[in-house]
């Protein structure tokens, strides 16, 4: 008997040890074979690819996401793409997460390397590192047997290709680059008495912004003559926030994902946040609203947002989200967001890439390549810039006679050639080296979440009667750690995410374990007893 | 339509954890003249003389339950008075679950404006007894007129009105220029007396599967119609409706 128990424990802890593996053999999709481009591409075979993408509530982009689909189809008629839009990189992020752990991730998607970081911890090789594909003789960028006309890897600007860099890979293709600009109601700074700068500053716009702040014996705004305004609106105050910092040497984070944005220099900024929030002179999007709505209805005079968000900006903007009798006639002018160093202007740069995820059949995934490759082409890259704010992400595109006159009839009109439009494009064009993107890393997402909860939480309080001081600063920091889970080394990069229930595979394992377990305490019990007798 | 980014910001991973919601149904329970309040609780009329960014306190009566997601909700909220907007309230998702058309909440929060529209904000809140279910009160004749706003997040209903080309000869939109797909949220707009104005379907109140998402994709330019929602305000009016007839 002494010896049957230790083989029947043997074989337990034998099972104990493979099931996990067995289970995770369920897993497909998270233990994936890394992706080998195919010898060949097989064309005799037909295919059927996912592309989730993302507009900004725009019709136009729409139907260029769909002339897209349709030209490249016409060049492979054995490859179909099945469109899925959103409106929220957030909305596509989630999407992606929950699909990746079924095995039904789209074949390309539209994304931001943050969510990428996070994709990467979802399995092994879910998502495509692309080095192989860009220089693969005959399907890569430029390839010879790619059948339009395809971008070479050096054709992309390198500034932009290297924010699609994750550790030693490249995860992304850029496909459209933005910044943030600052949109500026100039009839209300001279009226004020100021001039614009050539560069604009912080110590500019918070001083103007607080002159607006005057008013008539009735309440009304000196500056507008209405009973409301709020001089400056931040529409993302992550960007805000990261910004101050890297324009002031700031700490925000490392690239290894070490959490450094609790710091001194934070703490200064936001006092000075806090003051213009007090005098309400400042607030956010979060807080009020749209900065182009309150700027296009005189309630506003520094609106910062995205410079894809151009055409949203000013008395005669396209898109309108007020009605016409609160619009008013102003000049507006497009500058960079506010510096400190305005000899050495930082701003950040922002915009959808373009990933692929891994499938099983890998001729699948060099459609999806080849598809990928395609939204880079010049027709694709000029038509959808040209909606808003955005420029092409390659030199060939951004120096092609079309997107070149496009540049040059700025002002024609009011439509597709809106000079607002034109002009923050412009703005990127002329200011990329002086863009900046953030470390990467799992978690990169909550940390720039909570960058920018910290300016939205000073806001709040102030407006509310609260005292910052060091004592609420300390709290905040705290408190804002605590929300985003940044205190607990992996921060999760779905911001304050609840991670819901465990999935069925790992409910099956835990419970099997405990099985396992229960078995062997028994017979050790009995065998016991059975040593006992 | 820009509001909805927002909510789609806060709100991206709750498709699917949102049931249909339960509408009023046209008999009131526990109807007086006014709203009786417990000790240290706002009136309406308080509510409505309190700054922005104050603290208040409310009881209300839940109409709506419009979204929950990572430990917060979205309500329209009624009583006897007036109604409440209660934004992105911490809830838990088993609370959420309490809440049904009419159960009484009282809610301490601050009072906030975004875009037009006056909410409560950063709140908490305690079910109490009792229980409330407003009657839609016939606002057709205020379209237009400056008296409108004074129904703000009520629940309200609009009769005979005449739908009308949303664009390109469409009866409604996939959001609001049509650019969005099923799912999304509709727009589409409807007269009377020769003004037109805009409704929405609100997907996060009513999405594809409910009757009024359906009702809407099938109404044709021409239709006169009849409809019931709540006030809701985003740079003016922009009405989220919950059934719509055709007459």
């Amino acid at each position: 008997m002494t010896g049957k128990p230790k083989t029947t424990l043997c074989l337990f802890l034998l099972l104990c040890m493979t099931m996990p593996l067995l289970l995770c053999g369920c897993h497909g999709s998270r233990e994936m074979e890394a992706f080998q481009v195919p010898e060949e591409f097989d064309t005799t075979r037909e295919y059927e690819i996912t592309f989730w993408a993302k507009n900004d509530t725009n019709k136009t982009q729409t139907e260029i996401y769909e002339k897209a689909i349709s030209d490249f189809e016409e060049i492979y008629p054995n490859i179909t793409v099945n469109l899925r839009l959103y409106t929220d990189y957030g909305d596509i992020y989630n999407d992606v997460i929950t699909n990746i752990s079924t095995n039904t991730t789209p074949n390309v998607c539209i994304t931001y390397p943050d969510h990428i970081a996070t994709y990467l911890t979802g399995g092994t090789n879910t998502v495509v590192p692309l080095d192989t594909l860009f220089t693969d003789e005959k399907y890569g960028l430029g390839g010879t047997e790619v059948l339009f006309d395809s971008v070479t890897q050096e054709e992309i600007i390198p500034d932009f290709l290297e924010e699609c860099r994750i550790g030693e890979h490249y995860y992304a293709i850029p496909y459209m680059r933005s910044t943030e600009a600052c949109y500026i109601n100039k009839t209300y700074v001279e009226a004020l008495g100021y001039t614009l700068p050539e560069v604009l500053t912080w110590d500019f716009v918070w001083e103007v912004s607080e002159a607006a702040m005057e008013k008539d014996e009735n309440g009304n705004f000196l500056v507008n003559g209405q009973s409301v305004m709020i001089p400056f609106i931040y529409k993302s105050t992550d960007n805000m926030m990261i910004q101050m910092l890297k324009q002031k040497g700031g700490d925000y984070s490392t690239e290894n994902g070490d959490i450094l944005l609790f710091n001194d220099t934070t703490e200064d900024l936001l006092y000075t946040i806090a003051e213009h929030g007090a005098s309400r002179s400042f607030s956010t999007f979060k807080i009020s609203g749209y900065p182009a709505n309150f700027l296009n209805a005189g309630q506003c005079i520094f609106a910062i947002d995205s410079t894809a968000g151009a055409t949203w900006m000013g008395s005669e903007a396209p898109l309108m989200d007020i009605s016409e009798d609160k619009v008013v006639d102003f000049e507006i002018e497009v500058m960079t967001i506010p510096q400190y160093d305005t000899e050495n202007p930082q701003m950040i740069s922002q915009g959808p890439s373009i990933c692929i995820f891994n499938k099983e059949d890998s001729q699948e995934v060099l459609a999806s390549w080849l598809f990928a490759q395609y939204l880079l082409t010049n027709e694709v890259q000029t038509a959808y810039a040209e909606t808003e704010g955005y420029v092409p992400v390659t030199s060939k595109a951004q120096n092609s006679q079309e997107y070149q006159e496009y540049l040059s009839k700025s002002g024609e009109d009011n439509s597709e050639h809106y000079e607002v439009k034109i002009k923050a494009s412009q703005l990127l064009l002329e200011n990329t080296e002086n863009t900046f993107i953030t470390p990467v890393f799992n978690g990169s997402a909550s940390l720039r979440d909570a960058a920018g909860q910290l300016i939205e939480n000073v806001v709040k309080s102030v407006r509310r009667g609260e005292e910052v001081d060091d004592e609420y600063m300390e709290n905040l920091y705290t408190d804002v750690t605590s929300l985003y889970r940044l205190d607990q080394g992996e921060a999760s990069s779905a911001g304050k995410k609840d991670l819901g229930p465990l999935p069925q595979t790992a409910v099956i394992l835990l419970a099997s374990l405990a099985v396992v377990w229960a078995f062997i305490l028994i017979y050790a019990v009995a065998g016991r007893r059975n040593t006992g007798k | 339509m820009k509001k909805k980014l927002v909510l789609l910001l806060t709100a991206s991973v709750l498709l699917g954890s949102f049931s249909a919601p339960v509408f009023a149904e046209t008999e009131t329970e526990e109807s007086t003249e006014t709203a009786e309040k417990s000790d240290g609780v706002m009136t309406y009329e308080e509510y409505i003389a309190a700054e922005v960014d104050t603290e208040v306190v409310v009881e209300t009566y839940v109409q709506a339950k419009q979204s929950w997601w990572e430990d917060t909700a979205t309500l329209y909220t009624q009583d006897q008075d007036g109604a409440y907007f209660i934004y992105d309230m911490a809830c838990s998702e088993e609370d959420y679950e309490k809440l049904e058309t009419g159960t009484k909440i009282k809610v301490t929060g601050y009072k906030s404006e975004w875009s037009g529209e006056v909410e409560i904000i950063d709140a908490t809140f305690e079910i109490e007894e009792g229980s409330f279910i407003a009657e839609a009160l016939d606002v057709t004749e205020l379209l237009g007129t400056d008296e409108l706003i004074d129904h703000q997040n009520e629940f309200v209903s609009f009769t005979g009105l005449t739908v009308e080309d949303s664009g390109d000869g469409a009866a409604f939109l996939y959001s609001w220029d049509g650019s969005g797909t099923d799912g999304d949220d509709l727009y589409f707009n409807a007269s009377l007396n020769g003004e037109t104005y805009t409704f929405t379907v609100e997907s996060y109140l009513c999405d594809n599967t409910t009757d009024v998402y359906k009702a809407v994709t099938e109404l044709n330019v021409g239709d006169e119609i009849d409809m019931e929602g709540f006030l809701y305000w985003y740079e003016g009016v922009n009405p989220h409706i919950t059934s719509v007839t055709v007459k």
